[in-house]
């Protein structure tokens, strides 16, 4: 569904340059990365494909990954000095380049790694103009753009899981504006990322956490646009 | 109001209400976010005050940008306005000089506010804020003009995706200098028709400009194409003004605008594999920049 344009979607973002694509796109793909993944990482990997990896440098697309993953906003004035931020924190990252053209022009994977969560791996595409999209979180596909607040989760495989959380929405009153849901194998781990009218509440993210066998649990608000 | 999709409605509409353009955008706007109206004024005055920063800063600047290519061609035009030389009046000189200030900003990494895109950020500002600093307008007005250009903007892209990748730099700067000279027929004072006569004029005449950037940057012809579309954006606003009307009916254009991107070449809509980018010069520019990075 194309969603409705409004006039800020034609004038703004404000923004570092030089690219609304490259760049702004880039930080927010880090931003929702670094959001996803939750903590600090110890370790990043950037692997950029296809025009984020032919003219990313100049694009300044690198910086502005890393950036975002240090929880950025678009026009934070540092996206320039990210990798010396990087540094002083203690953060190690790399960056790759790769040729994959059945990849989308503008794609990264970002793998982000620390001792308590261990290592997630979140693809992301910058669609022009600043807009984004997370399209896979440890290979399950999801379509996280920052539009709304997002609730994210990955469990086990069984009946009546959807219902469960759903229905804990509707008991908040809350809409749910669409819903993405994903699976390796029947009784394997499972996905589910849902977006919502108004904002999830401390509240729902523990009685989340009372359901058995939901591994990860990540509300990951709207963007600043 | 919602379903106000084109040129002819919004006019229609405004006439009928006798309103202005950017009253009815601003309406437009409040109903579909469900925000008040100031909300969205007071977000609108964010942005030119962001402009207006991006413009002192690039001022201020020669520093080279990422690829090496720009950066100190503001400094250039300033440094001949200081010895008084110019062919140009004050106004249109400072047009220039805004235009390349802020475009060559976003080539170093500084902050702009893209409008409609990064890569031709410099054209709206540079109209809306020179004229405005002539007209001696106060902050409601500079307002009243980007409302102007936005929904101008925003009208071409219900039709046609404003990115150099889908329709070429036709969509990029030259909508935005649709946009810079709707909004300068409004600072003067023009009507409705006048705004809608201002896009439509100038849309025609950038009709098929290609996205061929050198190595795939934002820089050549990037840069120097916001200062020539900042001083278009004065001709259709003056052909405007004086009552010059565009026979064909603006929405046709836009329409038209499209058909054109369609069939533009994808190599000529930010692939860099034609074009400029092409050239023996554009090529050997990619090369060593390649090399460059490489070893880094």
């Amino acid at each position: 569904m194309e969603k409705a344009k409004t006039l800020f979607d034609v004038i703004g973002p404000v923004m570092i340059g030089p690219s609304s694509s490259h760049t702004a796109g880039a930080v927010r793909i880090g931003y929702l990365a670094g959001k996803i993944f939750g903590e600090r990482p110890d370790k990043v990997t950037f692997r950029l494909y296809n025009s984020f990896a032919k003219t990313g440098r100049g694009h300044g697309t690198d910086k502005g990954l890393l950036g975002g993953v240090l929880g950025y906003d678009v026009d934070n004035e540092n996206i320039k000095n990210a990798c010396n931020e990087a540094d002083k924190l203690g953060i190690s990252y790399n960056f790759e380049y790769r040729e994959d053209y059945t990849r989308h022009p503008n794609s990264v994977d970002i793998i982000l790694e620390n001792s308590s969560i261990g290592k997630m791996t979140i693809s992301g595409i910058s669609a022009g103009a600043g807009e984004v999209a997370i399209t896979r979180i440890n290979g399950y596909k999801f379509n996280i753009n920052g539009d709304y607040d997002t609730l994210i989760l990955i469990y086990k495989d069984k009946p009546g899981m959807i219902y469960r959380v759903t229905a804990l929405l509707q008991g908040q009153d809350i809409n749910i504006a669409s819903m993405h849901c994903d699976r390796k194998a029947k009784g394997q781990q499972a996905s589910m990322g849902i977006c919502v009218d108004g904002c999830i509440s401390d509240y729902i993210i523990s009685e989340l956490k009372k359901i058995e066998e939901v591994y990860l649990i990540r509300n990951i608000e709207v963007l600043k646009k | 109001m919602t379903n106000l999709k084109n040129f002819a409605d919004i006019l229609e509409t405004a006439e009928n209400k006798g309103k202005k353009i950017y009253e009815i955008c601003q309406l437009l706007e409040s109903e579909n976010t469900e925000k008040p109206v100031r909300e969205i004024r007071e977000r609108v005055k964010e942005i030119i005050a962001a402009m207006k920063a991006a413009i002192n800063a690039g001022l201020q600047s020669d520093e080279k940008s990422a690829g090496g290519m720009c950066g100190d061609d503001c400094a250039k035009l300033v440094a001949m306005y200081k010895n008084g030389k110019s062919l140009f009046g004050g106004l249109h000189q400072k047009i220039l000089k805004y235009s390349l200030a802020t475009v060559e900003q976003n080539a170093r990494m500084g902050k702009i506010a893209a409008c409609p895109t990064a890569g031709s950020c410099g054209i709206v500002p540079s109209v809306i804020i020179a004229v405005s600093e002539e007209l001696e307008v106060d902050e409601e007005r500079e307002a009243d003009a980007l409302i102007t250009a936005g929904l101008i903007g925003k009208i071409v892209s219900n039709k046609l995706a404003l990115a150099g990748a889908v329709a070429g730099c036709q969509s990029e700067c030259g909508v935005a200098s649709a946009m810079a000279a709707s909004a300068i027929v409004e600072l003067y004072g023009g009507t409705n028709e006048q705004i809608i006569n201002a896009a439509a004029l100038t849309l025609k005449n950038i009709m098929g400009l290609v996205c061929d950037p050198v190595a795939g940057l934002v820089e050549i012809p990037c840069v120097k194409r916001n200062a020539f579309l900042s001083i278009y954006a004065v001709v259709g606003a003056e052909l405007a003004l004086a009552g010059i009307k565009s026979v064909i009916p603006v929405d046709e254009v836009v329409d038209a605008m499209k058909q054109v991107g369609e069939m533009m070449s994808p190599k000529l809509k930010e692939s860099s594999e034609a074009g400029l980018a092409t050239t023996p010069t554009g090529i050997k520019i990619a090369e060593e920049l390649s090399e460059k990075w490489n070893n880094q």
